[in-house]
């Protein structure tokens, strides 16, 4: 009775360090896009640290009812939405605070540009498409872009994207749609 | 009709032109330019220690305010009690005074009423009509005898 009591300790203990250990390369895998999801839907590194670090404080505590129906990343990136989601009502309700942010405008995002341009007149031309591109998806609504920077930041697939953001995959089509308009007018427009 | 189609407005006409390649373009340099700066802004040295004498600036400031608002609803409530227990003295003193007042009068008042028809009395005893001064000073003598 006592050894099957004892067996059956270590076998929890053995079942709680694997989820553990599962958890943590979860988190080492999944946590830079995370991030890099919440700095484009923010602008803000800092908040996006601090969202970031809640997104995995909690799925750590309900890792146990996470059941695998969808992929990890999708879960996460659920309570990511959903935190944002949070984040940007809370503040609105406390309209008395300072709203003291960190975000950057659109020219300044629009600086950081990937190694592969070579002349200078091409890194010019891909400032100047990606400000462009920014300034669209800043006038987009909340939902539209969040989408949109799935779809095409994040590279996730409709499916997917239905699931994080709980709408049917037929919504999702028609935001990702007037998403693309919009920068589609956008880039039109300015040239 | 799409409205991306409506051939009268100018800009969205403008719009329809852009290819696919140019929009491929546009969306895969936005890409970048967001993976690049996440990963820098990832691997970033934190700054905490300015973050954090912010927000215990922000927090010394809110518990002087609350400790304020504290001391001045005990204080105003306190003066409160005060202003309406010496009003309600003040009171007292006056009712007691009017009574006194109201007393000392009646007292006085008795005290006139009392001397004067004692007066009267003196004065009615004393009072002899002139046809009986004979009887009187008759009744003089026998009390003298």
């Amino acid at each position: 009775m006592a050894a099957g009591t004892a067996l059956d300790a270590m076998a929890i203990t053995t079942a709680e360090d694997a989820a553990a250990q599962e958890f943590a390369r979860v988190v080492q895998k999944h946590r830079p896009q995370i991030f890099r999801f919440l700095l484009a839907s923010t602008r803000d590194v800092d908040l996006a640290e601090t969202l970031t670090q809640e997104c995995f404080l909690k799925a750590h505590r309900n890792w146990a009812s996470f059941r695998g129906e969808s992929s990890a990343m999708t879960w996460l990136m659920r309570i990511a939405i959903n935190l944002q989601k949070d984040h940007w009502r809370n503040r609105r309700m406390q309209f008395w605070r300072t709203t003291r942010t960190n975000g950057v405008d659109v020219d300044e995002a629009s600086e950081w540009l990937s190694s592969g341009e070579s002349s200078v007149e091409q890194k010019l031309l891909a400032r100047e498409r990606v400000s462009q591109v920014w300034t669209a998806v800043k006038s987009l609504s909340e939902r539209q872009r969040t989408v949109f920077l799935m779809r095409y930041v994040e590279e996730q697939d409709l499916n997917e994207i239905a699931t994080a953001t709980g709408l049917s995959e037929g919504t999702v089509k028609a935001h990702l749609s007037r998403a693309v308009a919009r920068v589609r007018l956008e880039l039109g427009g300015k040239r | 009709m799409d409205k991306f189609n409506d051939p009268a407005n100018g800009q969205e006409q403008r719009a329809m032109e852009i290819s696919d390649k140019e929009l491929e373009t546009a969306l895969q340099d936005f890409k970048n330019s967001i993976h690049a700066w996440s990963d820098a802004a990832y691997h970033r040295p934190r700054t905490l220690a300015a973050e954090v004498r912010h927000r215990s600036w922000r927090v010394a400031l809110g518990w002087a305010l609350g400790c304020f608002l504290v001391a001045g609803t005990v204080s105003g409530g306190i003066f409160e009690r005060n202003h309406r227990l010496e009003l309600a003295r003040t009171a007292a003193a006056q009712r007691s005074a009017d009574l006194q007042r109201q007393l000392h009068d009646q007292q006085a008042a008795k005290q006139t009423d009392e001397g004067l028809l004692a007066d009267v009395d003196t004065d009615v005893s004393r009072e002899v009509p002139s046809a009986l001064e004979p009887l009187a000073q008759m009744m003089n003598d026998d009390e003298t005898k």
